[in-house]
């Protein structure tokens, strides 16, 4: 369990980047953090690793205080998966680069290749084991920067922007790829802005804005409320745009789900027999 | 009069097994708005780069085919001279503002040009004013935001007044509200000035209702091309993995269940809306 | 990062940071040439007060001071040894002349550092970016020197996220012997130098497409324009030369060995 009580951070040009920010995120849950480009998400989040450690406040992960833990120990159970790919890569094979966080943590030759092997096999990444990640594409790229992480087999899986620069079916992939990481009860924390994605995970959402969380609940209620969205600078997903203009009509407002939307719909032609 | 025109233009990146666009051949009208698409590895961001000479200068290689764009054969013309007639805007705001002050980038190609002070000035204090960052012109490009830097990239593009403007994937990094702005501003330019756009784009859902020319690219092809209501219906779009704006989808649903909405394939959240309010009795 | 913060442009007005760059190393080009022209003590002192109105008016003497400090390790290095040398080499001899042969050694070091360390403390990129266009230096190097300002806070915080990145997979960089601790690195080095590279591609499509290498006869949207203040310097910077030659080729100046 992920527990900020009340926790402040400030950077060294002394923007207060989040301000008294609570949040608790139980094992097994899956949560979007929504917000506008330095609402203070991702600095959110770097505070779950211990990469960032609270000025006020404090942050503890499965009760212990970050700040009495190196990030290398809390890396352990909060497995940080970054934007860019390219910030990471640096091995002369793919199976060096997944390999590297488990020699760090100290895992046994034999328990590295086992491992190596199944985090190749879980990202279909297995025929280019011996191939440099260099010169791999840059969806490719990308799924070695989470099997590497995924490799060490963390509690909890954060991943900052995944959907950035993905096309719509590795977009697809990776939303079956957490609902599989889901039903293995992983907690999966994801920062995101793309409200698409979000609207067909329907996750817990939470949004912020300028520092502070600003909603907290069903994906469902906040995608679909458009002064909340307004607030912090984001776009009704489309259906919920459709069903808002459709009010006169009577329909309910917290519809993201375009088979539900259809089946809404289809009723209501019905009556009007 | 075609502005840009392509027959079948093949292209292989030096070392590569396989070329990254075959046989495209294209037609561009003045003043049209078109969209590109297709999933990564498609070739759109090659065929991009053919437009203003990237390929094959920059890249080396052979370019197969032909290839006129403002009347110009860009295989025999350096990329500088095509500079003048197609402006190119990339996808990382950060890697395309070199200068220390956002009003000297947006001047950077006038001056490499030899443009002189005056004239100079005028142009870019009137692509500063199109784009909306007039006001920021003294700050460094570092620190604005990603929305704002994108500005500053089409202002620097703008300067140089070219007919067509490229886009590859101009808000990959940046939220969908800046996107949108983004979107609207190509959108102006597109109208009020008649600057022909090409929007390379996997957002649909923003971009499908500003485009009456929709390209679809599949493994260096381009499979299907002409009008985006007609494309977005068709099974194969969906196939190929474009990913369809989910008002269209819906519409499709809806229609398979017996519901019809009219002929008018939506674009748009509006659109849709607007089709249904009247079909559900409304109007 | 606290180091590339003094990188970052501040934007402190006085009317040494207005003074258009090329005069400004003309001075310092100036004093350069004043330096080496003197052996004795004295005069080099002079050379060495006369910066400090200059750095009162811009207003830096907290960084002025700072850039000392960082020189007088140097300095002293320099002076001990010129003294331990002429010590070994005239037999185990030591003369307060020779002392203060080195002590003018070590101010003429003092000197040019200075006048520099002002220069660099008084003029913005911006501005000595600009100041190269405008001069006869090739524009390539102008453009290489302010594409290389622009992007230094971009560099480092990318260093950040990257150490970052591989912190979260467990590398901990702050442990182990100095042989470890170098190898630690590597993971970050390579991110960033391929980064790098990326990057410059980037900025040369970008660089092409807006016409890069059109025409020989750049033009530039600003202007350097000299002003009273410019002028003035430049006038007491050929003072300075003037008087200097004059001072050296018929004035004996006396050592301070000789005064006492």
């Amino acid at each position: 369990m992920i527990e900020a009580k009340e926790i402040s951070f400030s950077y060294l040009n002394k923007v207060e980047a989040l301000k008294g920010v609570s949040i608790t995120i139980k094992d097994g849950e899956f949560v979007a953090i929504m917000g506008q480009n330095g609402a203070g998400k991702s600095t959110l989040v770097k505070h779950f690793n211990g990469l960032l450690k609270p000025s006020k406040g404090k942050v503890l992960v499965d009760g212990v205080e970050t700040t009495k833990s190196s990030v290398a120990a809390l890396a352990r159970n909060v497995g940080f998966v970054f934007q860019n790919p390219d910030h990471q890569l640096f091995s002369e094979t793919v199976e060096e680069e997944i390999a590297f966080a488990l020699k760090n943590f100290g895992f046994t030759p034999e328990v590295i290749e086992q491992r190596v092997t199944w985090a190749l096999n879980l990202l279909s990444l297995t025929q280019y084991r011996k191939t440099s990640p260099f010169l791999l594409s840059g969806g490719e790229r990308k799924r070695v920067a989470l099997a590497s992480v995924l490799a060490w087999d963390p509690k909890t899986l954060v991943l900052d922007e995944p959907t950035i620069g993905q096309d719509h079916e590795q977009k697809e992939i990776l939303r079956q790829f957490i609902m599989q990481m889901q039903t293995q009860k992983k907690t999966v924390v994801t920062v995101t802005h793309d409200v698409e994605f979000v609207a067909e995970c329907n996750p817990r959402v939470v949004l912020m804005k300028d520092g502070k969380i600003v909603a907290d609940g069903e994906g469902k209620e906040i995608l679909t409320d458009p002064t909340l969205l307004e607030l912090s600078s984001i776009v009704l997903p489309q259906i919920a745009q459709v069903f808002n203009k459709l009010a006169p009509l009577g329909f309910p407002k917290d519809i993201i789900d375009i088979y539900e939307a259809k089946q809404i719909i289809l009723k209501a032609k019905e009556k009007t027999r | 009069m075609a502005i840009i025109e392509t027959k079948n233009l093949t292209y292989t990146y030096p070392g590569a097994t396989k070329p990254s666009i075959v046989d495209v051949s294209i037609k561009v009208e003045k003043g049209e708005f078109v969209l590109i698409t297709g999933p990564s590895g498609c070739g759109k961001t090659t065929l991009c780069r053919t437009f203003n000479g990237l390929v094959p200068h920059f890249y080396q290689g052979e370019l197969k085919g032909e290839i006129s764009v403002a009347g110009i054969d860009t295989l025999k013309h350096h990329t500088y001279e095509m500079a003048k007639h197609v402006g190119l805007v990339f996808q990382n705001p950060e890697n395309q503002l070199f200068a220390l002050s956002i009003e000297k980038d947006v001047a950077f190609g006038l001056e490499n040009v030899g443009v002189p002070r005056e004239e100079m000035r005028r142009k870019v204090d009137w692509a500063l004013n199109q784009t909306g960052i007039y006001d920021i012109r003294e700050r460094s490009p570092h620190e604005i935001s990603g929305g704002q830097q994108q500005r500053v990239a089409i202002a620097s593009v703008l300067a140089m007044e070219p007919e067509v403007i490229v886009l590859d994937e101009p808000t990959s990094f940046l939220d969908p509200l800046s996107a949108e702005k983004i979107f609207e501003v190509i959108y102006k330019l597109n109208q009020e000035q008649g600057i022909t756009v090409i929007l390379v784009e996997h957002r649909l859902d923003l971009t499908a209702k500003y485009t009456n020319h929709l390209i679809v690219m599949d493994r260096g092809i381009v499979r299907l091309e002409g009008d985006p209501r007609q494309i977005l219906s068709n099974e194969e779009t969906r196939l190929i993995g474009v990913g369809i704006p989910k008002a269209t989808l819906l519409y499709q649903m809806l229609k398979k269940e017996g519901l019809n909405l009219g002929d008018k394939t939506p674009l748009s959240s509006e659109e849709l809306a607007g089709q249904l309010l009247e079909a559900l009795g409304h109007p | 990062m606290s180091i590339f913060d003094g990188l970052r442009f501040r934007k402190v007005y006085s009317p040494i940071h207005n003074l258009d760059p090329r005069i400004k190393f003309t001075y310092v080009i100036g004093i350069f040439v004043v330096a080496i022209l003197f052996n004795q003590v004295i005069p080099l002192l002079i050379l060495f007060l006369m910066q400090i109105p200059f750095v009162l008016l811009a207003r830096v003497q907290k960084q002025w001071l700072r850039s000392l400090r960082g020189a007088a390790f140097l300095a002293t290095f320099i002076f001990v040894v010129n003294v331990a040398t002429t010590y070994f080499t005239s037999g185990y001899h030591l003369t307060a002349f020779n002392v203060e042969n080195a002590g003018a050694m070590t101010l003429r070091f003092v000197v040019l550092v200075e006048s520099f360390s002002v220069f660099f403390l008084t003029t913005s990129p911006d501005h000595l970016g600009l100041a190269l266009e405008e001069s006869r230096v090739p524009y390539e190097f102008a453009f290489a020197f302010t594409t290389a300002v622009r992007f230094v806070p971009v560099l480092a915080e990318e260093a950040q996220t990257i150490m970052d990145a591989q912190k979260a997979r467990g590398l901990e960089l702050e442990k182990g012997g100095l042989l470890k601790r170098i190898r630690n690195y590597v993971p970050v080095l390579i991110p960033l130098i391929v980064s790098a590279i990326r990057r410059s591609l980037e900025l040369a499509e970008a660089m092409e497409s807006r016409a890069w290498g059109a025409t020989k006869k750049r033009t530039n949207l600003y202007a350097l324009k000299l002003h009273r203040g410019d002028f003035a310097l430049l006038g007491i910077t050929v003072g300075i030369i003037v008087a200097a030659v004059y001072i050296h080729f018929f004035i004996q100046v006396p050592t301070i060995t000789q005064l006492i």
